[in-house]
């Protein structure tokens, strides 16, 4: 499988978690895991570019596939993606936990939606789950994002 | 004067490393750690016959397994936190349990492996036997003690509190008007999403443990871990690193893990982790907001309130480690913003078999404020009075502060409103309310709530200027994602005259600041703003006293400013801040940063020795905050909202907010704070509900089934603020943390009332249940 770029073979344990291999064998921790049962979305990333719950795949299942987690978006010493940027200008996030699952919805969310309307915003980011921000500055850092992105 | 960063909007300085994915989160350290997992009851209560850990112990890839039988302290009661004398009956649980287990969810075993799966797989075959027991699961079946949690404790009652104001029955014998109502509120739970994590290792040689924890309060972590294992504290570190979420269960201590980890650490001589499941984390962290409430009430023909009594059971769960503090707060803020001239409150902490309490958002005070709120809404409704207007006749007014309103308060004080402006914030909240929308099954609810911020009994900060010019700033208590890093900073940043992006602050490391109590109760700007605003002052101090001997003139004419320290006046005379941190410690040897200037030849000459009487080397200082009592913020909250007739669900139109919370360090962060806090309450008013069986069994926990909001279901907040300074602290400043979450199950059930014309005497609703109540009606 391909992380963020680089080719890794895939684990010898076949019941690996692709959530356990990025975070525990890659040492990817940014992916981050709040309820192992694909409910929360923090453990959202991009397989071949669309977003996936990375607790309910296996490993072994990404072979062949092209994985982006939240390191891969803007590398070490490069400016933040437009995501990210919007995410810190809006005050998207206070603990941080959910933030990776969430950024990374969002960017599929505006590869689909380059200009989301209110519904769109709501629908593209209610596969995550929140505690601390009661969602409004998420929306208002979607919105943001799009506009940055343009 | 350059820019104030207290009360500008400035962005978080945290940010970055969490937006890359660079954040330091306790499963995230890994070092080689042996990973762990629990084997937890299964039974709401039982007696354990039997423990068979055989077949794991033996199983490859375990390195250890531990019952009760295998701890030096298997035997020994965790701590009971807060003492109280009217808890007659506290008890506690064990580390592990070995003859009886009070909750499912309670610990058993502790399983030791290579990795997580295979301690999983050895938690298989550990072979438990239980004897079930019968079950006491609401506080109602608790008050009618059929059974016992407790052999040893009469009537499940851990405690009782009768506290009077007044003359409650003279006042009710003289009332025109009196009325009863039963109000009954359910668990919740503040599920944070990152849930809880322990990381330890003990190093043999220095003899020093180091654990990362994801509490609120490292420092009590330390002293216990210290006690524990007869070490001194100095050769425990705890860390909270990243935390993910807290809203209160992470300031329960000890939970099991929190020893047996470090213990495990110790004893193998490799790093341990252990790291909570969502499925464990709803059983075996602490919840709360389980209460039952008789409430007499009587008023005269103008719907003023002559005398209130309420008699309260409150579930504690299986063990009470938190003490009484809860069903204290709640007893302490039934009365609010009302004149309450007779009060009389009881209550009894009930043992029930359901996993204990302690703190979540709001702590005692969504309970309380929904009690009193209902109250008056019921009130209204038996006048035909406005629920406005009533509360109008009630509210305690601008100019009668400090209020005291006469009964315990948690931190062993009576309450006493230090100031306020009540009548203001029910005025701004309508006007930002608006008029009601046209249309059918629409109601408009309002709720209006103090809180007790800020409680003792202290916190502290170390602030230190360094030979670069840079800060670095610390407090023992850890951030949960409140954005310690920015308003600290923001608050040293005015005192010593630099950019807010050269203070760099620590929070929850005992490393760096050991001293202090934790994050809890809407007390960090309170108690540890004040405190690095002490030490922040100290350090300018210091600095204009070795400034004043370099730039000839006296401290008093010298002010900070751009990272200098300077004449006023003369803005050109000055030396630059690291210069002053160089001078401040005379050095034999230069070692780089322009430390060569305090060198002995070429530092000014001055009478005496280089450190003198009272001198302390380093341009640094160490300051306390102790506040006298608490500051009470307050808030309105108000809002329309539409119920569907056939589907009940839920559609909230409009919600608004105005809040006090004395002077505002940082609006970005206090709106995050109001707008997560309103959120939390929305999910658990109307979505969450923690659904235990008769058996004890709690049937939904997963987020499947427990039903957080997501987006969809959170409507845009508006949020407007006043400020009435509190003359208790320096800062002025009242804490924010719980605001938002406080009123909104009395808003919602007052609107959703108001719109079916159905009584609501209980949290949560549900469209279920308003379907029943309507369809009873």
């Amino acid at each position: 499988m391909r992380v963020n770029g680089v080719d890794h073979p895939v684990p010898h344990d076949a019941r690996r978690l692709l959530a356990d291999h990025l975070r525990h064998d890659l040492k990817l921790t940014g992916t981050h895991v709040g309820c192992e049962h694909g409910v929360c979305g923090c453990c959202t990333v991009l397989l071949d570019g669309a977003p996936v719950r990375s607790c309910l795949m296996l490993a072994v299942q990404a072979e062949g596939h092209d994985v982006t987690t939240i390191e891969g978006l803007a590398r070490d010493g490069k400016p933040l993606h437009p995501v990210q940027q919007a995410f810190h200008d809006a005050h998207g996030l206070q603990c941080g936990f959910c933030t990776p699952g969430f950024v990374m919805s969002v960017v599929g969310l505006l590869a689909q939606h380059p200009e989301p309307t209110a519904e769109e915003i709501d629908e593209g980011i209610a596969g995550n789950l929140c505690r601390c921000t009661g969602y409004a500055s998420i929306r208002r850092a979607v919105r943001l994002a799009a506009e940055l992105s343009r | 004067m350059t820019t104030r960063w207290f009360g500008a909007p400035v962005q978080r300085l945290e940010d970055e490393r969490l937006l890359r994915g660079k954040g330091r989160f306790t499963d995230d350290i890994g070092e080689g750690a042996l990973e762990c997992c629990f084997v937890r009851s299964p039974y709401a209560h039982a007696r354990i016959t039997s423990i068979d850990v055989g077949a794991a112990r033996v199983m490859p890839g375990v390195v250890a397994v531990y019952t009760a039988a295998d701890l030096p302290f298997g035997g020994v009661d965790l701590p009971l936190l807060i003492p109280h004398p009217n808890l007659t009956q506290g008890r506690t649980q064990r580390c592990l349990a070995s003859e009886r287990v009070r909750y499912a969810g309670e610990a058993v075993v502790f399983v030791v492996a290579e990795d997580r799966y295979l301690a999983e797989d050895a938690a298989e075959l550990v072979q438990v036997e239980y004897e079930p027991l019968p079950v006491v699961i609401t506080p109602e079946a608790a008050e009618r003690a059929e059974h016992l949690v407790h052999d040893d404790v009469p009537g499940n009652v851990a405690a009782e509190m009768l506290q009077e104001v007044g003359d409650v029955d003279a006042a009710m014998a003289k009332a025109p008007h009196r009325k009863q109502l039963r109000l009954r509120y359910e668990r919740g739970a503040a599920s944070p999403m990152e849930g809880r994590a322990v990381w330890a290792r003990w190093s043999q040689s220095e003899r020093k443990l180091t654990v990362y924890d994801s509490t609120q309060s490292p420092t009590s972590i330390r002293g216990g871990l210290a006690v524990l294992f007869g070490l001194p504290e100095s050769n425990v570190e705890v860390i909270a690193p990243d935390v993910g979420g807290g809203f209160g269960p992470k300031i329960m201590l000890f939970y099991p893990d929190e020893l047996l980890v470090p213990y495990a650490a110790m004893q193998l001589g490799r790093p341990v982790k252990w790291t909570e499941d969502r499925q464990e984390h709803f059983t075996a962290v602490n919840q709360e907001r389980g209460q039952v409430h008789e409430v007499e009430v009587a008023f005269d023909d103008e719907g003023r309130v002559l005398a209130l009594s309420d008699d309260f059971i409150h579930d504690g769960g299986a063990y009470t480690p938190y003490g009484i503090i809860l069903p204290i707060i709640s007893a302490a803020q039934i009365p609010g913003p009302y004149r309450l001239p007779n009060y009389r409150v009881r209550f009894r902490d009930m043992y029930t078999n359901a996993t204990p309490t302690s703190p979540y958002r709001g702590a005692g005070r969504p309970h309380a404020c929904f009690v009193m709120e209902r109250t008056l809404d019921s009130i209204a409704q038996e006048l035909k009075l406005d629920r406005v207007e009533i509360r109008r006749r009630n509210l305690i007014q601008a100019d009668e502060f400090p209020y005291e309103v006469g009964v315990a308060w948690q931190d062993g004080n009576t309450v006493v409103y230090d100031s306020g402006n009540y009548p203001e914030l029910l005025d701004r909240a309508l006007a930002k309310l608006g008029p009601k929308p046209e249309g059918d099954s629409i109601g408009m609810g309002l709720a209006i709530y103090v809180e007790g911020t800020g409680v003792g009994p202290y916190e502290g900060a170390h602030v230190q200027v360094l030979v670069s010019g840079k800060v670095v700033a610390a407090t023992g208590i850890p951030s949960q994602g409140q954005a310690h890093a920015t308003v600290w900073a923001q608050v040293v940043a005015d005192e010593l005259g630099v950019d807010v992006k050269d203070v760099e602050v620590s929070s929850g490391d005992t490393r760096r600041f050991p001293w202090g109590v934790g994050t809890f109760a809407s007390r960090g700007a309170v108690t540890a703003g004040n405190a690095m605003y002490v030490a922040a002052r100290m350090v300018a101090d210091k600095a204009k006293a070795i400034a004043a001997d370099q730039l000839e003139a006296a401290p008093e004419d010298l002010e900070l400013v751009d990272g200098r320290v300077r004449v006023k006046g003369a803005p050109d005379k000055g030396i630059p801040l690291g210069a002053v941190a160089v001078l401040s410690n005379p050095v034999r040897y230069a070692f780089g940063g322009g430390t060569e200037a305090a060198t002995q030849f070429a530092r000014k000459a001055r009478p005496g020795p280089p450190l003198q009487d009272g001198e302390q080397p380093g341009l640094e200082a160490t300051g306390y905050y102790s506040p006298p009592g608490s500051t009470w913020a307050a808030g309105c909250h108000a809002a329309y909202v539409r119920v569907d007739p056939k589907t009940f669900r839920l559609e909230i139109l409009k919600y608004v907010v105005v809040h006090d919370c004395g002077r505002v360090i940082n609006p970005l962060v206090l709106q995050g704070q109001i707008e997560g806090g309103v959120a939390q309450g929305i999910g658990g008013a109307f979505y969450e509900r923690l659904a235990y069986d008769a058996d004890g069994q709690l049937r939904n926990a997963s987020f499947m089934e427990f039903l957080m909001p997501y987006a969809t279901e959170i409507p845009p907040i508006e949020i407007d603020h006043i400020e009435t300074p509190s003359p208790l602290n320096p800062l002025g400043v009242k804490g924010a943390g719980e605001a938002g979450v406080i009123p909104v199950g009395a808003v919602l059930a007052s609107a959703i009332e108001d719109a079916l014309h159905v009584p609501i005497t209980e949290m949560p609703q549900s469209p279920l249940k308003l379907f029943e109540a309507f369809s009873n009606s």
